[in-house]
């Protein structure tokens, strides 16, 4: 059976997630395949040679590629699919965008957020904000798939040299544009990629009252998130959400500050290795699910937290 | 310009779903139904995009069985100008439904299509996307702004670590995030106004689409639990339960 993994990158590293979607692939029998494609590609390539578990690479460097418009990412991926009997990517905003494109015109049912293999054909994923685990088989004589990273431990990147083929761009969409981009420059670790995570929720009031999550961050070498109330109040962007439909993290040790833990909240971060909760209402949900529970206000708590770190 | 929104019938956000005691599938009986809540969004950005006379018709669509009259009855009440049900007893995987709404897109000819990024049930998030590609149209999924002028629409997206602008030729699909607007709540008046508003049934044999599932669910569970925690009696407490215990902290 053969595997295509399809490589989220940023035209200059690999992203984590990957790591954890090839992971995912080495549980199915097969050789992997991984695509990475873009422009100035070339450091990519050269990381994605040492990555384990990954048999050849097919590059693609491309401008059409640049900014990973599912348009012309899906065709790209389209000219090469009859060689797969499975085609995986990331569960992030890059696989969540493109792979359903690519499973429709391949007129193929593809199976979302897996977090384990069970068989060639079965897969388990989470419905209704994880609430439940529902086993799914698919049909399909072609598996497409977006993998849940944190349900994977990553591969790692070893003294690999894997051969590399170049393929040919396939013909412009020319039917959207890339305009402009934003991203949010932090020097702390991204959300999901965090060995500590700090969250807050509505309790923290208002946006400026974050910096008293910030500076334990910065302490601890944390990422900051905010529950989906936190983000629907306009107390932080969007992308600080953690849950059903934010990001999905499992870090070693998880903060929830002022959070009551809706099963929506608890979706993005249940897996985590130790969950401390801190809220000033003892009957929060979110204490249900902590390991260790700080009944407090938390700006009472927070600073006595931050000095003492 | 003419604005298709498809929605979707689920259970309520604040149900608490568990499986069947035969794990089945889920326990939905006599669970309470709403329209999802981020086609409530959709529905509310068309609606917007009417008001500011960027559009002249709002159509509200969606695929399920004869109940979700009651959601397309909602949907009218927030603005939509009429509404579609294509009837189906079974529920229907993204793949098909989205086969459907290119069925309908071919028939009434949107400018702009716009839905939620995902349902609340079944956590896809693919329709969208899958409807884009069928019809070979642009998308913009996860939008936090829309933009519109003659030919084309911008739109910014809400992408891991940030935001992305693209500019799509129309007809496009879009698919909406939480932060593109606030949608309103129905008023009375326009509750009782939504009664008299088209809504057409049709029979979803009748499209001639091939909607056979291609997955089987197996079974449905609850997800492993995690072992009840302990509450420390102060910051000093959890810092030396974090360091010494949990051992995550040095």
């Amino acid at each position: 059976m053969s595997i295509l993994v399809i490589a989220e990158h940023d035209n200059s590293s690999i992203k984590g997630a990957t790591l954890n979607t090839i992971a995912a692939a080495s549980n199915i029998n097969g050789e992997v395949t991984l695509l990475v494609a873009g422009l100035d590609i070339s450091k990519v390539i050269d990381e994605a040679k040492t990555i384990s578990g990954v048999s050849k690479i097919i590059s693609c460097d491309h401008e059409l590629y640049k900014n990973f418009l599912a348009e012309d990412f899906a065709k790209l991926v389209l000219s090469i699919a009859d060689s797969y009997s499975y085609i995986l990517a990331p569960a992030t905003t890059f696989g969540k965008n493109l792979m359903p494109r690519i499973s429709a015109k391949l007129d193929i049912q593809q199976i979302s957020d897996i977090i384990s293999i069970e068989s060639e054909d079965t897969f388990k994923r989470p419905i209704y904000a994880g609430s439940c685990i529902a086993t799914v088989k698919s049909n399909d004589s072609v598996k497409l798939i977006t993998v849940r990273a944190t349900a994977f431990d990553p591969v790692s990147l070893d003294n690999n040299d894997i051969p590399v083929e170049s393929i040919d761009a396939v013909d412009a969409s020319n039917i959207s544009e890339f305009v402009s981009e934003e991203i949010a420059k932090s020097d702390r670790p991204e959300l999901t990629a965090a060995n500590i995570v700090i969250s807050g929720g509505r309790g923290m009031q208002s946006g400026d009252n974050f910096h008293l999550l910030d500076s334990i961050a910065d302490k601890l070498g944390a990422a900051v998130g905010a529950s989906r109330a936190a983000v629907d109040a306009g107390f932080v962007p969007n992308d600080y959400q953690v849950g059903q439909t934010g990001k999905i993290v499992a870090p070693d040790l998880y903060i929830a500050v002022g959070i009551s833990g809706a099963i929506q909240h608890l979706a993005g971060m249940k897996d985590s290795k130790v969950i401390v909760a801190i809220n000033k209402d003892e009957d929060a949900p979110i204490f249900q699910v902590a390991d260790y529970g700080l009944v407090s206000d938390l700006f009472d708590a927070l600073p006595e937290l931050e000095a003492k770190l | 310009m003419k604005i298709l929104v498809p929605i979707k019938r689920v259970v309520d956000y604040n149900v608490k779903v568990r499986p069947m005691p035969d794990n089945s599938n889920v326990d939905l009986n006599n669970a309470k139904m709403s329209v999802n809540p981020f086609c409530e969004i959709a529905l509310e950005e068309a609606v917007r995009i009417k008001e500011a006379s960027n559009a002249e018709e709002v159509i509200a669509i969606t695929v399920g069985k004869t109940e979700s009259q009651e959601q397309l009855r909602t949907a009218l009440a927030l603005g939509a100008d009429r509404a579609i049900l294509i009837e189906s007893d079974s529920l229907l995987e993204p793949l098909a439904i989205a086969k459907v709404l290119a069925k309908v897109v071919e028939q009434e000819h949107p400018d702009l299509v716009i839905l939620g990024k995902q349902a609340i049930d079944g956590d896809n998030n693919q329709t969208g996307q899958m409807l884009a590609a069928l019809l070979d149209y642009p998308q913009a999924t996860n939008a936090s702004e829309i933009k519109l002028d003659e030919s084309n629409v911008t739109v910014t997206r809400e992408i891991d670590g940030g935001l992305q602008t693209l500019q799509l030729n129309k007809p496009a699909v879009v698919t909406t995030d939480l932060r593109l607007n606030e949608p309103r709540y129905a008023s009375l008046p326009n509750i009782m106004k939504a009664k008299k508003k088209e809504l057409t049934v049709t029979n979803i044999s009748d499209l001639g689409v091939d909607v056979n599932p291609r997955t089987e669910l197996l079974s449905v569970e609850l997800p492993p639990s995690r072992d009840a925690g302990i509450i420390v009696e102060s910051v000093d407490e959890l810092v030396e339960k974090l360091k010494n215990e949990a051992k995550v902290i040095t």
